[in-house]
């Protein structure tokens, strides 16, 4: 990685992040869309989990891995603690792992 | 989770300190691999600096070590980071009301951060999460970068720890409360099926993009059920 390329990453990057907040200064929007942007919102972060836990690459991530945030999910819908959520769902991954489950 | 909405603040940082102990040793392995790759050791520092979004920076420093082009691996690198806009939309009035606050806080959007914000009902504790888990996280990352970078491949495979689960899982916890609202649900599952679909054929970053999709689910709503407060 180039300087060059660190600089113009970081730019486009800083750039989709800082056009929201500025936008959303200038604008008056109606609270039906400033609903549907929250929902948007949770909408990527879903997508973001099910493809992080069920793709590796272009590929079907092995059983480990989903098996781990479904761990973590179910006990996050019992209200457990969130550090424990966490926990449970890593150190079921890398217990299964160690198992020689991929 | 529910009980994030009525925690204190110190619970706010304890859940904040276990996402960025599992950023640190994601980071320590970022740094690791960059050296790995033939880097300098602070070239993945001020990467993490100023970039600062660990999927992105894997892929881009990935895409060179594979052989890519520069420029091959920024636009990697810029696709998979193209989320950050809607998600500015989304949260970028709890950011804080002065300029300043805009354009620090906009450097310190990540998924976790807004995952954290979008949790909190109440306006007020929605700024203090995003700006916690922010901070924080930038700090753990960071740190983890400059141990890994300067030890190498002492460190180990983050995947044995399980901290590629942990991540999705926290995300999963955190967004777990706004899915209550049925509408909320069916674009979110609609789009996952969408992105998960799409995966296989398209480069990484555009099929969480196309996950949008699933809002045509939330077209005609009639109720709101319960939602997230949504302060202007």
């Amino acid at each position: 990685m180039s300087l060059a390329a660190i600089l113009v990453l970081a730019a486009g990057t800083y750039a989709f992040r800082v056009a929201g907040p500025l936008l959303r200064d200038r604008l008056t929007l109606p609270d039906r869309v400033k609903e549907l942007m929250a929902t948007a919102a949770t909408v990527l972060l879903v997508a973001l989990v099910a493809t992080s836990s069920l793709t590796s690459g272009r590929e079907f991530a092995g059983w480990a891995l989903p098996a781990g945030v479904l761990v973590g999910g179910l006990a996050a819908w019992r209200k457990a603690p969130f550090v424990v959520v966490v926990l449970l769902a890593g150190a079921t991954t890398a217990g299964l792992r160690l198992a020689g489950v991929s | 989770m529910r009980s994030i909405w009525r925690t204190h603040d110190t619970d706010l940082l304890r859940d904040v300190a276990a996402i960025a102990a599992a950023a640190a040793v994601n980071g320590a392995s970022f740094g690791a691999i960059s050296v790995a790759g033939g880097l300098q050791w602070w070239v993945p520092l001020v990467m993490s600096v100023l970039v600062f979004a660990g999927g992105s920076q894997f892929m881009a420093v990935g895409v060179v070590a594979a052989g890519g082009s520069p420029a091959a691996a920024v636009l990697a690198g810029l696709v998979l980071n193209a989320r950050h806009l809607p998600f500015g939309l989304a949260v970028g009035h709890v950011l804080g009301r002065g300029l300043a606050a805009r354009l620090v806080g906009s450097h310190l959007m990540v998924d976790e951060s807004v995952a954290f914000s979008l949790a909190q009902r109440d306006p007020a504790r929605a700024r203090t999460a995003f700006w916690a888990c922010g901070v924080t996280l930038f700090l753990g990352w960071n740190l983890g970068v400059v141990a890994g970078s300067l030890v190498g491949q002492g460190i180990g495979d983050p995947g044995a720890f399980g901290l590629d689960a942990a991540f999705p899982a926290a995300l999963l916890a955190l967004v777990l409360p706004a899915l209550k609202d049925t509408a909320t649900l069916r674009a979110a599952l609609l789009g996952a099926v969408v992105a998960l679909a799409t995966t296989p054929l398209l480069p990484a970053g555009v099929p969480v993009l196309l996950a949008l999709v699933g809002l045509v689910a939330t077209a005609g709503r009639k109720k709101t059920g319960r939602k997230k407060e949504v302060a202007a």
